[in-house]
């Protein structure tokens, strides 16, 4: 399974960071790309439980193809966000079922970020996505 | 100038962490533990384990022994009159809970809680589910501006329908100590009962239970360089016998019948089921070791270390600190920074500090916050500690903005 465009082109992004300050920076970056949510959008259906930020994430299936949209009122929170979507988006059900995003973020070198014990929400939202995996 | 802890090497994982380059700032969450408490769980465990009050072997003689004599060191510890006032526990949420329940008979339909604004989830979530099944008003006492329960307006809300108060000593989130002796006493006069919540409390200076005034005062080990697993009910020997019994199982009854039993009066009877016994052995080690050092030395110097925590916090633009902090913490928020940000920048620095609701949620939605970042200490942080946290945060902060 080959990896999207832009996923591909975190991962190249991240593999060359040094330093917590740098892959910080990276992460700033990406969560400003992260196309922003209406209003309309950020109703209490969509929130992430579990989570000590703000975090909504919408899911919709188009013609056998995910696609998500997400949002954070934290920064860092918005770039793992983005990090996520550039790995799901437009995946189709098949695809995103059988999909390790655990290893995704291993492989940008932020593991540490999926703890449960954080409460960054990141490991709430993999749990949500897994939910959405099983139920379509 | 470099304020050395002089403790600081009785704590085995202070070093353990700094080699990791972790910096631990967030001892009112659980603290690390003294070297005499490890020996202490280490020579139980090597030298025979057994279970208490119940056997006539030499092992459970010994280990019954050294479950006991904790019993006698918390009781000098809180200055209770008699061991027998003291009751062990799983921790202080379970000592709340034991209340809660032991006492529920009391309250009828309208009757009132007071605890207050800023009561941890333990000492609130028990006596609001409290009041749900038993049709009870919860009387929530409002904070003045330095995060202390305004005392004018409390002993207003406390009146002839107040059953039972319940409030921190000290807040988890706010550091303020509250004005106990004045509340106690207005809900004494109005015959109602009393509860402290001595969780971040006892920490601090040493509180002598019969000068304080309270009819219960819980606290948990783990929270005072002990071992988790252990909290401590303190009561009156009045009030003890008002509680009704809440967990039944081994050891906490007298004579069990198929139909019918009949139950100790407190400690044991509030102690079903095997203790936590090296837990207990622990808490007693560690209690020896805090009574072994300088009291005044100690409370100097974690009060210097405060007022640098503060000192640091004030000189930096932006920041807000929550209330007006008097011990052992403090808790900030940061203008236009999310506080999950600051947190992200200070973890990858290897700075352990909380960020979030702190098990508060109701206090910190009334303050307007989601969430906030907790720096706390320890008899064991030094200067370099919270200079280490203080670039931590310039640095996050230059990032961030």
């Amino acid at each position: 399974m080959s990896l999207p465009v832009q996923a591909q082109e975190a991962l190249a992004s991240f593999e060359q960071a040094r330093g917590w300050e740098q892959r910080a920076r990276l992460l700033m970056q990406w969560g400003d790309r992260l196309e922003p949510l209406s209003e309309a959008e950020k109703v209490e259906g969509n929130r992430v439980h579990g989570c000590e930020s703000l975090v909504w994430l919408v899911a919709e299936q188009h013609a056998g193809q995910w696609h998500f949209k997400a949002s954070s009122d934290a920064r860092l929170l918005r770039g793992l966000l983005a990090l996520l979507l550039v790995r799901v988006q437009g995946l189709a059900s098949a695809e995103f079922t059988g999909l390790d995003l655990r290893e995704w973020f291993t492989q940008l070198g932020l593991e540490r970020q999926l703890s449960p014990s954080r409460s960054n929400g990141l490991h709430a939202v993999l749990l949500r996505m897994a939910e959405l995996a099983v139920s379509r | 100038m470099f304020q050395p802890s002089p403790w600081r090497a009785d704590f085995p994982a202070i070093a353990a962490l700094q080699r990791q380059h972790q910096t631990y700032l967030d001892s009112a969450a659980t603290t690390q533990k003294p070297q005499a408490l490890v020996d202490a769980l280490s020579h139980y465990y090597c030298h025979g384990a057994a279970n208490v009050h119940r056997a006539q072997h030499l092992p459970g003689a010994l280990a019954t022994q050294a479950f006991e004599a904790s019993r006698d060191k918390v009781a000098a510890w809180l200055n209770a009159a008699d061991s027998r006032q003291i009751v062990f526990t799983h921790g202080a949420t379970s000592a709340l809970n034991l209340l809660a329940y032991g006492l529920e008979y009391r309250f009828e339909a309208g009757d009132e809680i007071a605890i207050s604004a800023l009561e941890h989830h333990a000492n609130l979530l028990p006596w609001q589910q409290l009041a749900r099944r038993r049709d009870l008003r919860l009387v929530v006492l409002p904070l003045d501006e330095h995060g202390r329960i305004d005392l004018e307006q409390a002993l207003q809300l406390i009146g002839p329908r107040t059953r039972l108060l319940a409030v921190s000593q000290l807040s988890n989130v706010l550091g303020t100590w509250q004005p106990l002796p004045p509340l106690l006493a207005h809900a004494r006069a109005q015959g109602a009962l009393t509860v402290v919540d001595g969780a971040q409390g006892v920490v601090h200076g040493r509180h002598d239970m019969q000068q304080l005034g309270c009819d219960f005062y819980v606290f948990s080990s783990h929270k005072l360089y002990g071992p988790e697993g252990v909290g401590v009910l303190y009561g009156r020997p009045q009030v003890l016998e008002l509680l009704r019994h809440w967990q039944f199982g081994g050891e906490m009854v007298q004579l069990a019948d198929y139909q019918s039993a009949s139950f100790r009066p407190a400690p044991l009877g509030f102690e079903a089921g095997t203790p936590p016994i090296a837990g207990v052995i622990g808490l007693g080690a560690t209690l020896d070791y805090l009574a072994s050092l300088d009291a005044h030395a100690v409370a100097t110097h974690e009060a210097s270390l405060h007022q640098h925590l503060l000192r640091g916090l004030a000189d930096r633009e932006g920041i807000r600190i929550l209330g007006t902090p008097q011990a052992a913490l403090a808790s900030f928020v940061i203008d236009g920074v999310h506080n999950a940000d600051i947190a992200h920048m200070l973890t990858e620095q290897g700075i352990a500090v909380r960020a979030g609701h702190h098990c508060a949620m109701p206090l910190l939605k009334g303050l307007g916050l989601e969430g906030a970042i907790r720096v706390s200490l320890g008899l064991y942080n030094d200067s370099d500690d919270l200079q280490r946290f203080f670039e931590a945060l310039d640095q996050g902060l230059e990032l961030l903005r």
